[in-house]
């Protein structure tokens, strides 16, 4: 991954480039480990291969070059940032880095210890100067779905330019007003960013690319859960990764042609695990790049991942904008409405994620659901009993995980994944 | 002939099944080369087909044992080794070396439901491996030097190292050894009742595993749980006997 042609590039991002290199160099062997050893593979997925080894290369490029043509590039953490904005003002929307331990005892200089993994990973990246996405960013949308971030934004604000949205904790119409308001506020911030004005034609064309992207992943969710599988959960995971900092046209692009191939393969009843493999659900946190443990830990238990109930998962696809409005006012409208139907651990109550999860269940007809918790992440934590007790209703057993990054509990987590495939095969 | 062998953090163990008779029982120190302890566990060893749980269950390759292996995880191989035991049994505790495991059962044996540590060794067979050596007691002589006790002190920590800072301050304040000791056990038995209550306990209820050589945690547990468990002989030898059962369930269907 490492390409000494990029080096320049990223000392004029004011990377520590030492660590930086190291960084690729695990993250490479990681990847070689985790992805290039699977068999049987669809070749659309090398060009998530070429997307992954380039993420601190090609794609920092294209941020550069987007730069040097005036446009502005906004980093956001979270599933609650409306791109259709950012792109509504010609500016370039990017996920940050979040999924590894790195710099965590420099974040935890400026955090508590008892802090989730997620939280700890995006400071100590920005301390070690490892994350190049965070270093082009002009500026970084926050959300205050939980405590942990909510503060940590404020020791984050004064290393990186931010705007912090507030999303409410509840759906009444006092909080659809709220966040109606944050929404404007956010554009108002993003035109005096950009010196440009969000206008009906370019909303409608920023709704339209991002529903698009939904629709390819919507298409790809549907598709993974055939039988046999078609395609490994973690390959599908890192679509969903990628989809949070690629180009969102070509990436859209890209999957759908990966989807013709998956089409093919449903045809052909070809699949990448024999058919009576124990079919399971990963729910709950969201697993940003290169936070692939547990997946990967599942995957070599005899089990096969169809479906994903995450913010990286259906939670940023399942519903779409209404495509109808004519009007900005309208289109903010449309826009609002759509972000309240995510059922984020950071709502009460959060009924519908019940629903949703129990859908998605039998939907995707899965064995059963692992349930995955960052230790120290409270809403979701809290949410494993609700969610146990709505799938025992459905008589689908569930297996409640909790961990970060690291690998001290690796093999912990094997003999329990283990012992929950030997339970439900 | 089926070898079914438990490769735990503390100790090995090997039963050897012919039809449905145990023909061999063995047991060996995991030390730090559990792949050479493997080979001396087998030796003489002559099986169609071996089964290994355990931590170590992924060092059973052909190229070892000489023998076709599969492996299954130590949740698996108890319910299968409790089921054989006592048929009724619905619950199930393993503490080991390392892991502590609470498991329920359904009416066929199957497991329904189970609860195991994370990362950490707290409340484990190591837990009071570690505090018997503070106590300069070998380990299996601390459960009864616990019993000793009258009144258990509080210790509030279920870390080991911090248990061990409490202990010795309660040793410095001149409090009986004995009853530091057995706070110590009573620890174990307040976490691992707590495992035993989410995985829903009922009866009959079974204490298997390495630590099931305890006579203190046994009674404490009992006075907790106002249920006498029922504990196999040679308690530690049952993740090897499932083990070597799930090996001739699959000879059975092949």
């Amino acid at each position: 991954m490492s390409e000494s042609a990029y080096k320049e590039m990223w000392e004029n991002l004011n990377l520590d480039v030492a660590a930086h290199d190291g960084l690729l160099e695990v993250l490479g062997k990681f990847y070689g480990d985790i992805y290039m050893s699977q068999q049987g593979r669809l070749q659309g997925m090398e060009y998530l291969d070429f997307v992954l080894s380039e993420v601190h290369g090609l794609r920092i490029k294209e941020l550069m070059d987007a730069k040097a043509e005036g446009k502005k590039i906004i980093g956001t953490f979270c599933v609650f940032v409306p791109e259709e904005l950012s792109l509504a003002v010609e500016a370039v929307q990017v996920g940050l880095c979040a999924g590894a331990d790195a710099g965590t005892e420099a974040a935890e200089t400026v955090v508590p210890r008892n802090t989730c993994a997620l939280i700890k990973s995006f400071i100590g990246f920005k301390m070690a100067k490892i994350c190049p996405y965070t270093e082009s960013c002009d500026l970084i949308i926050g959300e205050t779905t939980c405590d942990g971030k909510k503060k940590a934004y404020e020791a984050f604000g004064e290393m990186a330019p931010m705007h912090i949205m507030e999303v409410p904790q509840r759906k009444e119409a006092s909080d659809r007003v709220l966040w109606k308001s944050e929404v404007l506020r956010l554009k108002d911030e993003l035109e005096k960013l950009t010196g440009k004005t969000v206008t009906a034609e370019s909303l409608k064309k920023g709704i339209k690319i991002v529903n698009e992207k939904r629709r390819a992943l919507q298409r790809l969710n549907k598709l993974r859960a055939a039988k046999p599988t078609p395609i490994s959960g973690r390959d599908v995971l890192l679509i969903n990764q990628v989809s949070f900092y690629d180009d969102p046209i070509r990436f859209t692009a890209s999957i759908n042609d990966l989807c013709d191939q998956i089409d093919e393969r449903i045809a052909k009843s070809e699949g990448i695990v024999p058919e009576n493999t124990p079919r399971l659900m990963l729910s709950g946190c969201p697993m940003a790049v290169p936070n692939w443990k547990l997946p990967y830990i599942i995957e070599s238990s005899g089990a096969v991942v169809v479906a994903e109930e995450s913010c990286i998962g259906t939670r940023n696809s399942r519903d779409l904008v209404d495509e109808s409005g004519e009007t900005v006012e309208e289109m903010i409208d449309a826009i609002c409405d759509r972000y309240m139907k995510i059922d984020c651990a950071c709502f009460t109550p959060n009924n519908e994620r019940m629903d949703n999860i129990k859908e998605l269940a039998e939907e995707a007809g899965v064995d059963g659901v692992i349930h995955y918790s960052l230790m120290f992440c409270q809403p979701y934590t809290h949410e494993t009993f609700k969610v146990e007790k709505a799938l025992a209703g459905q008589d689908v057993p569930m297996l409640a995980i909790e961990t970060d990054y690291s690998m001290e509990d690796v093999e912990q987590l094997k003999t329990r994944v283990e012992a929950f495939v030997e339970m439900i095969s | 002939m089926i070898a079914g062998i438990d490769i735990g953090s503390r100790s090995m163990e090997l039963v050897l099944l012919d039809k449905n008779e145990m023909v061999l029982e063995r047991k060996l120190p995991t030390t730090f080369d559990p792949a050479s302890q493997l080979k001396i566990i087998l030796d003489g060893v002559k099986a169609d087909l071996i089964s290994a749980t355990g931590y170590g269950r992924k060092l059973v390759t052909e190229e070892i044992c000489g023998a076709p292996c599969v492996s299954l995880t130590e949740i698996k191989a108890y319910a299968l080794g409790i089921s054989y035991l006592f048929p009724e049994a619905r619950t199930i505790l393993d503490i080991g070396g390392q892991d502590t495991k609470a498991i329920s059962l359904m009416k066929n044996g199957k497991v329904a439901k189970f609860e195991m540590n994370d990362r950490c060794a707290a409340g484990t067979g190591k837990f009071l491996e570690h505090l018997a050596t503070v106590f300069q007691l070998p380990i299996e002589e601390f459960g009864n030097y616990a019993l000793g006790g009258t009144e258990p002190l509080t210790i509030n920590s279920m870390c080991t190292v911090f248990a061990e800072t409490e202990a010795t301050s309660l040793m410095a304040q001149g409090k009986n050894p004995r009853d530091i000791a057995l706070g110590l056990h009573a620890s174990i038995v307040r976490r691992t009742t707590n495992m035993l209550h989410r995985v829903g306990l009922s009866e009959p209820f079974v204490f298997a595993g390495g630590v099931a050589n305890n006579p203190c945690v046994i009674n404490m547990l009992t006075d907790a749980l106002n249920i006498k468990p029922l504990v196999p002989e040679g308690p530690d030898m049952v993740g090897a006997l499932g083990s070597a059962l799930y090996g001739k369930s699959l000879t059975e269907i092949s």
